[in-house]
């Protein structure tokens, strides 16, 4: 039986296969994956934490500049795009660390781009992810129109965007679920909706009791899962995927989580969230609770928990040392990619940059 | 064969769509309808709906949308219904379209064409008028099209759908159907970013481009009864401008009017007078003049006049640097 359609937004129903204490809540809902997958999925979960809390600590040395954390969207970001397929394209948000790790983007790219160097932002030939937009929403629509044309080439590929609680507030969200409606695109929609849009609460977003249930005003399924719970995450993103490579339109996802970080390093959260509300999420921690899951299925132990954090570690301190060692942009990288071909202007600025940069005494 | 502007991109569009199976048209109203201006006309009918894609009424939508078709390979066209209903895509068109290329060096390109009717003259209501074409001048990363006659729109327009840089095509709504001209039947190409000189004059030069060209045509008839022989250039890209060919007349003419129906305060005619001034100051005999339209909101139909830049406009302009 589906689960989409299954739990319906509307009821409050939200799809959980393990609990907090990652107990099985239903053998049904489990995912059929192999035991190496889900060691796998654990494993970029951990490197994604890691990884994370990298990219904090550079910041304040001044290595790295202003950075979103993905820390407690692990779940969200693994489970979702785990089952993507090779052909399948992506378009995430800048809060997706977790997601880059999973389709095995460079690490020192990633590091690169946020230590203040477009090139980090361009994707390797054969991977379709499309850089993550920052202007809050406004992917939405490229991931409508990317699976408008698949449908209209007649290619079975799904396409997923993902973007958090306050972009649902855009009118980008409303215009690219019309759009992924009206023409019945194969197009999968994961909302994080971690709770916060920097200061603003969820509840000042949207007066919906779900987002989920904004997929029925377009006229295709929507879905809450908890999105502390990877396979729960996981098995609505692969289902939706399908639907959508076999021609069933789009799905909406909610996967309901916290933002555990601040919004920003140019952030503090402590001025306008209890430390209690916190605590709270912090318990529900979606590692902590797939660990206590692969426990019980005697999957993880102390040493394959070392042998995570090591590969993890290793893996990161080479990439940050590769986005380190890469020399800056030259000033003609800066401008050769603003046309296909550099007008005179440009050619005469770049020039004048060039000289001025040589001038004695600069 | 002699064709209005409206058939004459038609007929690029429909030449284009023909040559180049991955171009698709899409916007509102543009498939069944044909576009409220005809210029899709018969599009979705001889290539498909797969082809011709009529949208919801969404303008943000639309270029976002054709983002990411782009994204998938698809060379899209895109129409906005009027150039005062393209602010809500501002956003898509700053922060992507125009952007995708740099930010992710190379390995996205946005290669659309945004085509809009624009510009006052036919007496339409509110909305419907205004020439803001500086707005996207000052995005690097966009090019900025306006065409003149109807010879001029088809060879602009294959160009713009031709070229790997994001191209905002504006349509002088009052050239559509103004005059026919005699087009070429079979597809060619007019490059982007070169001006043209209309006519050829030794006294002063005359900047414009689109519904400007014929006031300026007149202006220059007129003025040429006085005496005084009249260069006019049709920049035909906006942006980036062929400081060139500009610069060339300047130096041998020695003055420059510069014609655009946008509001003078930060157009167009501002940067310019610029460059004319950074690089041909002494070869100028006058100050460089800007004959612009009003830096006012454009007036409903029945004071229109007040704003519009006619060719007596123009012709005051010529006078007064003339005899400076």
């Amino acid at each position: 039986m589906p689960l989409i359609g299954r739990f319906d937004p509307f009821q409050g129903a939200r799809l959980e296969v393990i609990d907090p204490e990652g107990r099985l809540v239903n053998s049904d809902l489990e995912p059929p994956l192999p035991d190496e997958s889900l060691k796998r999925m654990y494993a970029l979960m951990v490197a994604t934490r890691w990884g994370d809390q990298k990219a904090l600590n550079l910041q304040r040395q001044g290595r790295l500049g202003t950075f979103a954390s993905s820390r407690g969207h692990e779940a969200c970001q693994v489970g979702s795009a785990f089952p993507l397929r090779p052909e399948d394209w992506v378009f995430p948000y800048f809060r997706d660390f977790g997601l880059y790790q999973t389709l095995g983007y460079p690490l020192a790219d990633f590091y690169h781009y946020w230590m203040g160097h477009e090139a980090g932002l361009r994707t390797p030939e054969g991977l379709n992810l499309f850089p993550f937009a920052i202007p809050v929403g406004s992917q939405i629509l490229h991931a409508a129109g990317a699976g408008l044309a698949a449908k209209i080439q007649g290619k079975p590929v799904a396409v997923l965007a993902t973007f958090g609680d306050g972009a649902t507030s855009e009118g980008d969200f409303h215009e690219g679920l019309n759009f992924a409606g009206v023409f019945r695109t194969p197009n999968v929609f994961v909302c994080y909706n971690n709770q916060w849009a920097i200061s603003t609460p969820r509840r000042r977003q949207t007066a919906s009791e779900t987002i989920a249930q904004k997929a029925a005003a377009y006229g295709f399924s929507g879905l809450a899962v908890d999105g502390n719970d990877v396979l729960a995450v996981f098995a609505a993103a692969a289902e939706a995927l399908d639907r959508a490579r076999t021609g069933g339109g789009p799905t909406l996802i909610e996967a309901v989580t916290y933002r555990l970080g601040d919004h920003t390093t140019a952030d503090d959260a402590r001025k306008y969230r209890p430390e209690a509300e916190v605590k709270d999420w912090e318990a529900r921690d979606p590692i902590r609770r797939f660990q206590a899951y692969l426990k019980q299925k005697g999957l993880w132990d102390e040493a394959f928990e070392n042998d995570v954090r090591d590969k993890a570690a290793a893996a990161i301190d080479k990439a940050v040392a590769e986005a380190e060692a890469r020399p800056a942009a030259t000033p003609e990288d800066v401008f050769v990619h603003t046309y296909k071909d550099m007008t005179p202007r440009l050619r005469a600025q770049l020039a004048e940059l060039r000289t001025a940069r040589e001038e004695p005494g600069r | 064969m002699n064709l209005t502007m409206v058939q004459a991109l038609n007929q690029a569009l429909a030449q284009e769509m023909a040559r180049d199976p991955r171009l698709v048209v899409l916007g509102e109203d543009v498939g069944r309808d044909g576009g409220v201006f005809r210029v899709t006309d018969g599009l979705q009918e001889r290539f498909g709906e797969g082809r011709v894609l009529d949208t919801p009424l969404a303008e943000s939508g639309i270029i976002g949308v054709s983002v990411g078709m782009a994204a998938f390979g698809l060379r899209p066209v895109a129409e906005i219904q009027f150039l005062g209903f393209i602010y809500p895509a501002m956003n898509q068109i700053l922060s992507h379209v125009a952007r995708l290329r740099n930010r992710t060096r190379g390995r996205f390109t946005a290669p659309l064409v945004i085509r809009t009717p624009y510009g006052a003259g036919v007496r339409a209501l509110e909305h419907h008028s205004e020439s803001t074409e500086a707005l996207f001048c000052h995005i690097p990363g966009l090019t900025v099209v306006v065409p003149s006659s109807p010879a001029e729109a088809k060879g602009l327009l294959i160009a713009a759908i031709r070229s790997e840089d994001p191209v905002i095509f504006l349509e002088p709504t009052r050239l559509y159907r103004a005059e026919k001209e005699d087009v070429p039947d079979g597809p060619y190409e007019i490059a982007l970013r070169r001006a043209r000189v209309v006519r050829e004059g030794s006294d002063v030069t005359a900047v414009g481009w689109g519904a400007m060209i014929p006031s300026i045509i007149k202006a220059s008839d007129e003025a040429a009864g006085a005496g005084i022989s009249v260069e006019v250039i049709d920049l035909r890209t906006l942006s980036p401008f062929d400081e060139e060919t500009v610069l060339a007349s300047v130096r041998k003419t020695g003055r420059a009017v510069v014609v655009h129906e946008a509001p003078k305060n930060a157009g167009l005619g501002a940067e310019i007078s610029a460059v004319i001034a950074e690089n041909a100051l002494l070869s100028l005999e006058a100050p460089v003049l800007r004959v612009t339209g009003q830096d006012i909101t454009p007036p409903l139909p029945k004071t229109e006049d007040y704003y519009y830049v006619g060719p007596e406009r123009v012709l005051r302009g010529l006078r007064q640097v003339m005899e400076f």
